[in-house]
């Protein structure tokens, strides 16, 4: 079968679009927050249309339900997007990170069965990375994963697994050798979040919203099939995860689908509305730091652009993807602190004018900065990988893990 | 098609190559001290090398390498900010951008003509004494006369001013419209003085206009077109000189990265302290993002889209924002040697700051940006 031309593809996704999808509606966003269990819902319906209509996975191979388009015609797809309400919570991680990362280094059939349900919107997929006991260090983990037979026990703790309550499945990194150097006994395993020895709870957030989860695990029962790539190679395994991640939190994956704001407060002309509801649209000051905000977005968007560009062409590494995530950061603490800044007053006592989301928001800037990787850690993967600088000297490396000195508390 | 990226490539090399061996970066010092710029011969050679047509269609005897003039013009600045050599490319090609855009760039040809043969120098005078970077709104005024217009009033900040044969000027005519004159600084009326600036080897300068009278031959284009002209000088300008900045960002921060693997300190090179890394990994992210906005820019500027003036906007308020913080930093780590004469660092920072506030400040970019997205973006 012959792929149609991007323009074709284009105009055929158009018809459809207008035809099956439903029209954003400026005065009533949809529920799109992440901690709606409404949302998920709705995702997933909305998901199941795109598949039905042959417009799901663009990028992903054909034979796990994709279309096996290169980018292209993702990005024409994303153009005719503009406008309709799509799933675009599924992005990130099911789609970008989950997906992209089972499509490296999954089995013929984890890929089979998994990546075509997520693309059918059966089944969301989530990380299960982070740890209470530490958080940039994640391969000093210390949830363990003991051998029973050909099966697994896993006990121990996850933590800001996004979404992680309305999700199928999770990529669970987890200890199965404590006697080698912390890298060396790892193993990724594919674990359904609702069977039992899974407890979860949702942790609640700064800003009111609670789409993040803690799990506990206390004698999960994992069959050997559950193990994603090989025992003890489960690093290999995270190590394309967060390459996956880096690049999705930069908005530079080409397995998203749809584009646009995910949060309603960062659509389109939203500080010119801002500035308006603010009553200092006419101050020049206040021009500056918008016209700022607006060039910004623009340098992003070209940035993402070269980067993944010279990263498909070799002339930069993979570790570039840091570039786009630190930037990504960079724009958001910019939005965050202009919102706040053009808010004035009206962003800390509520009045009609309805800014104290300025404030509240403001409240949660940091998040940014730390999920995906903080930005500490994507400086450390820009000078040690992308400028090829001496390494951070590190207490633990070539030791092996149950010698390694751990949390006093 | 793989001959032509070999065909840039070449074109780009050879332009280096003449760059190190006609205007290397230890001859400055020198060259300031003598208060000298570039010499004619040696922009000659320049426009033999082709730099001159990459903007003039084939039919007014230009062309291009890659099939994109600007692309081409845009590397060729990126190789002159890598030494920040001397030498009027942007002037010269801002010039010959309103030229062959003009309606009647025929009545034009000689001037294109001499201007690609590197025989003629001509400069844009966009800049009042007093004010912010307006060039639609010229305050001089270009009254008419018998088969002309006699010109009065002042430009200044313009570049290689002394040394131009023709500057190219908006002037507001009888009826208050402005209107563009290609003028010949020898003209009666004309004194042009020198005005010191912060580059070392770019010169700046301010002309007068004292009861000029013109030949209405030097008018380019019609007034219906002059705001569409201008739109496009500017960012010509605008996208050659961010160019020209990556080059300069490019050369500082490898000198930068090399300095702190070199350099130890405690018994350690510089380069293994996470407080310096991560300081290389901020310079790392906008040094990309740099090239990135400014290669978009390029892009949009050539493709004439309609929001390229938007694009180069945003490229030349992000450059400008950040190539100086850059360049401070690359002073700061290399310590105390960065400040001093010797070091190459400042000629960098020179020419950086120099752009950073000629064709408009980064303030004067977001208000404007702000004003295209308010006119554009429907309020919720």
């Amino acid at each position: 079968m012959t792929e149609p031309t991007v323009e074709a593809f284009a105009a055929s996704a158009r018809d459809w679009l207008a035809a099956n999808m439903p029209r954003l509606d400026p005065q009533h966003p949809p529920r799109n927050g992440r901690d709606d269990d409404g949302a998920w819902q709705r995702a997933r319906e909305l998901q199941r249309r795109l598949y039905d209509g042959g417009f799901a996975g663009i990028c992903f191979p054909r034979e796990y339900g994709g279309l096996g388009l290169d980018l292209s015609y993702q990005k024409a797809f994303d153009a005719a997007s503009a406008g309709y309400e799509m799933p675009l919570i599924l992005n990130v991680p099911t789609f970008t990170i989950c997906c992209a990362t089972l499509l490296d280094t999954g089995s013929a059939e984890q890929k089979r069965r998994h990546i075509s349900a997520a693309l059918r919107g059966d089944e969301v997929l989530v990380q299960l990375l982070s740890e209470p006991s530490g958080g940039s260090d994640l391969a000093g983990l210390i949830t363990r994963a003991e051998r029973d037979g050909d099966d697994w026990v896993v006990s121990g703790a996850k933590t800001w697994s996004t979404s992680a309550f309305a999700a199928d499945f999770g990529l669970l990194l987890a200890r199965t050798d404590s006697t080698v150097p912390k890298h060396d006994g790892l193993t990724m395993f594919l674990v359904p979040v609702d069977a039992p020895g899974v407890t979860l709870r949702r942790i609640e957030q700064v800003d009111g919203s609670n789409e993040f989860c803690e799990e506990f695990f206390d004698g999960l029962r994992l069959g050997p099939d559950t193990v994603v790539g090989e025992v003890n190679k489960g690093w290999d395994v995270a190590s394309r995860l967060l390459y996956h991640e880096r690049r999705a939190v930069g908005q530079g994956s080409e397995f998203a689908s749809g584009r646009g704001p995910e949060r309603t407060e960062m659509a389109a002309g939203d500080f010119l509305t801002l500035a308006q509801d603010a009553g200092t649209a006419d101050d020049p000051l206040t021009q500056d730091q918008i016209g700022r905000v607006l060039a910004r977005r623009m340098v992003r968007d070209k940035l993402i652009d070269y980067a993944g560009r010279g990263m498909r062409s070799g002339e930069l590494p993979p570790a570039a993807a840091s570039i786009i995530r630190l930037f990504h950061s960079d724009v958001t603490y910019l939005e965050v602190d202009t919102a706040m800044a053009v808010a004035g007053p009206l962003g800390v006592v509520e009045d009609e004018a309805h800014l104290l989301r300025a404030g509240r928001r403001y409240l949660s800037r940091q998040t940014v900065g730390l999920g995906g990787g903080s930005d500490e850690m994507a400086r450390n993967v820009i000078a040690e990988r992308v400028l090829g600088l001496p390494r951070e000297y590190a207490a633990d490396r070539g030791v092996p893990f149950n010698q390694v000195r751990h949390n006093r508390l | 098609m793989t001959d032509v990226s070999t065909e840039s490539e070449l074109f780009v090399a050879t332009a280096r190559a003449f760059l190190d061996k006609t205007a290397a970066l230890s001859d400055h010092r020198d060259l300031h001290a003598r208060g000298g710029s570039y010499d004619a011969a040696w922009w000659r050679q320049a426009a033999d090398l082709g730099w001159t047509g990459l903007l003039v269609p084939e039919d007014l005897g230009g062309g291009s390498v890659s099939g994109c003039g600007l692309r081409d013009l845009a590397a060729i600045a990126t190789e002159i900010g890598h030494t920040v050599a001397p030498g009027p490319l942007y002037p010269v090609s801002v010039v010959l951008a309103g030229l062959v855009d003009a309606d009647n760039s025929d009545a034009h040809a000689r001037s294109i003509a001499a201007l690609i043969a590197g025989e003629t120098v001509a400069t844009w005078a966009a800049d009042e004494p007093g004010r912010g970077f307006r060039p639609h709104q010229p305050g001089l005024t270009a009254t008419s006369i018998a088969g002309g217009y006699r010109l009065n009033g002042v430009k200044d900040r313009v570049e290689a001013g002394d040394r131009a044969d023709l500057v190219l000027i908006a002037a507001r005519t009888d009826d208050g419209a402005p209107l563009q004159f290609l003028v010949r600084t020898d003209s009666t009326g004309i004194q042009v003085t020198p005005q010191p600036g912060i580059d070392l080897v770019k010169q700046y300068a301010r002309i007068e206009f004292t009861d000029t009278e013109i030949d209405a031959s030097a008018v380019v284009g019609t007034t219906a077109q002059t705001g569409a002209l201008i739109d496009r000088q500017t960012q010509i300008a605008i996208v050659l000189v961010c160019a020209e900045t990556v080059g300069i960002l490019d050369a500082v921060m490898a000198m930068t990265v090399a300095w702190a693997r070199d350099r130890y300190s405690f018994g350690r090179p510089l380069a293994s302290y996470q407080a310096i890394k991560h300081r290389l990994a901020d310079m790392t992210m906008w040094l990309h993002a740099c090239r990135a906005i400014t290669a978009g820019a390029v892009d949009k500027v050539a493709a004439r889209d309609p929001d390229a003036a938007m694009w180069a906007g945003a490229a030349k308020s992000y450059l400008g924002e950040h190539a100086g913080r850059l360049i401070q930093e690359c002073v700061q780590l290399h310590g105390g040697i960065g400040v001093t004469w010797e070091h190459d660092l400042h000629l960098y920072l020179r020419r950086a700051t120099l752009y950073r506030n000629l064709f408009g400040t980064p303030a004067e970019h977001h208000q404007a940006i702000y004003a295209a997205a308010n006119s554009t973006e429907p309020a919720a």
